[in-house]
């Protein structure tokens, strides 16, 4: 197990909301070294982040108000009639238009800054990956499984190679980019090691299903596992699969987790869609983190089915995902929702966000009366880090805030 | 990995047609500015990192800098550094101005085909 790196000094908080310095961050076993310019970099865009959403957007919300709503019913006689027109509409917006300039950017930066930290150290990391990992007959890979074209077409969130490209052979660099750049995208919100999210699952377990005891747990789309990894430390005495399509995220997830000392969890390469190799009803939990937005309607679809064949019966399946477009949502909140569908490499959230996915989960087998609805936000150590719960400030899209999607099977 | 591959690795595009928002070429000179306004940050993050240690280390007190005063000497070598960093770094402004008070200018496509 590899020591933590000590906290920084807790400054006084009490009238800072900014992020915490990167090197609050946690360090494991195949973490890059990140030098001193390479924090500042990212520090700097943790920084961006925050700001665009806290002083920059807000004159987005109000020079709609001021001007763009009223010079949409001018030209064509009626509000916008659904948030595609309205967010189209905003195209026009100079206010609109420079803050999704500087917020494309910002992300392309984010990539730029951790691909060249984990780049130049490509083989190192993929040395100590193949250490940690060499060996483990946890670690099932596939190399004949096909990449779905909803992951290989579009790079999501504008990240090079998504979550399955090898550069070379034992290659992590892109898990190692994904990872350890988060803090910069959230602007801290998902804490010390970006595992707020998997933490705030285990509190709505702990508190809406104390009693649970799962024998064995599921997690579809694991990418590196930083969502999982608290529920896998809440339940030790269960087996925890991490299903991805990406090799690369895979060795990196068991290197990660098993430098933390987190023995109890398996790494299988597959496509979600057609976990066969599983029989029916073998899970307790089949579970996803900000998962469901990146998939496509028929792929979704499937992992309902799938997870509804895996589950035993009382089971739980339990996806965690922004909230869906409401009809009492306003239109200027889903338009503002949708934009990283289509400018930041998202684009089946716009689609996904707008359907009835308890629909979806009865049609996949469950029953009506067995839905799970909740939300859940980033549990962090709020001491270094912002707390999602606490800000009342909106990121459309970004936030530390979600909703369950689930049912009891 | 070879360090070419991890540069031009680096800044690689992702996968799909990348938005613009504003003229493409505005949008450019933006992204640039922001890469520069990036490195700003870390370069006066590294300067505050130097001090802070050579505060702590018992080198320097950070107040002296606040209470620097340069000697008229410093003071004729700093302005004309400054000088000459405005003088570069607003170059086209100078040629630009040139070029609006220049008689019979010619483009080399004019005179590459007269020669």
């Amino acid at each position: 197990m590899v020591a933590a790196a000590a906290s920084p000094t807790a400054p006084d908080r009490t009238d800072y909301d900014g992020p915490p310095d990167y090197r609050a961050v946690g360090r494991h076993g195949v973490f890059p070294e990140v030098s001193h310019d390479e924090t500042a970099r990212l520090n700097f865009l943790a920084h961006m982040n925050r700001h665009l959403a806290s002083r920059v957007l807000p004159h987005v919300r109000a020079a709609w108000g001021a001007r763009g709503e009223r010079g949409f019913v001018a030209a064509h006689g009626r509000p916008p009639a659904d948030r595609h027109e309205l967010r189209r509409a905003l195209l026009s917006e100079p206010v609109f238009q420079t803050w999704s300039a500087l917020r494309r950017m910002t992300m392309e930066q984010r990539q730029q800054a951790g691909r060249w930290v984990t780049l130049r150290q490509a083989d190192k990391l993929a040395a100590r990956a193949k250490e940690l990992t060499d060996g483990d007959s946890r670690l099932e890979l596939d190399p004949s499984l096909a990449i779905p074209r909803y992951i290989s077409a579009i790079d999501n969130h504008c990240m090079p190679g998504s979550y399955h490209a090898e550069l070379f052979e034992g290659d992590v660099s892109g898990a190692a980019n994904y990872d350890h750049g988060l803090f910069a995208t959230t602007g801290g919100q998902l804490g010390r090691f970006s595992d707020g999210g998997g933490h705030g699952v285990v509190q709505w377990m702990r508190r809406h299903m104390p009693d649970f005891a799962p024998a064995r747990i599921l997690e579809v789309g694991a990418t590196v596992g930083h969502s999982l990894l608290p529920i896998a430390q809440a339940y030790p005495q269960a087996e925890v699969v991490a299903v991805d399509v990406g090799a690369p995220v895979l060795r990196y997830l068991l290197a990660r987790a098993k430098s933390l000392g987190i023995d109890n969890i398996r790494a299988v390469q597959a496509d979600a869609t057609d976990l066969r190799r599983f029989a029916d009803a073998s899970f307790d939990w089949v579970q996803s983190t900000m998962f469901l937005h990146e998939l496509s309607g028929p792929a979704m679809r499937a992992i309902f089915a799938e997870s509804h064949r895996l589950l035993r019966p009382g089971g739980i399946m339990l996806h965690v995902e922004q909230p869906q477009y409401a009809p009492d949502m306003p239109l200027f909140e889903q338009a503002m929702r949708d934009w990283d569908a289509f400018y930041n490499n998202e684009p089946f959230w716009s689609t996904m966000h707008g359907l009835d996915l308890d629909a979806l989960v009865i049609a996949a087998g469950f029953a009506r009366e067995n839905l799970l609805h909740g939300g859940v936000t980033a549990v962090v150590d709020k001491t270094v880090f912002p707390d999602a719960a606490d800000d009342t400030g909106e990121d459309f899209g970004r936030k530390a805030a979600w909703h369950i999607v689930g049912a009891r099977r | 990995m070879s360090v070419a591959s991890a540069l031009a690795g680096a800044s690689a595009k992702p996968a799909g047609k990348r938005p613009y928002f504003m003229d493409p070429a505005v949008e450019r000179v933006l992204a640039i500015t922001m890469a520069v306004a990036q490195e700003l940050a870390v370069a006066r993050e590294r300067i505050d990192t130097l001090e802070r240690l050579l505060e702590r280390q018992g080198v320097l007190a950070r107040a002296a800098i606040e209470d620097f005063t340069p000697t008229p000497a410093e003071d004729v070598a700093r302005g004309a550094w400054m000088q000459e960093y405005l003088n570069r770094v607003l170059r086209i402004v100078q040629q630009e101005g040139e070029a609006a008070a220049s008689v019979g200018d010619l483009a080399s496509e004019d005179l590459a085909s007269a020669l």
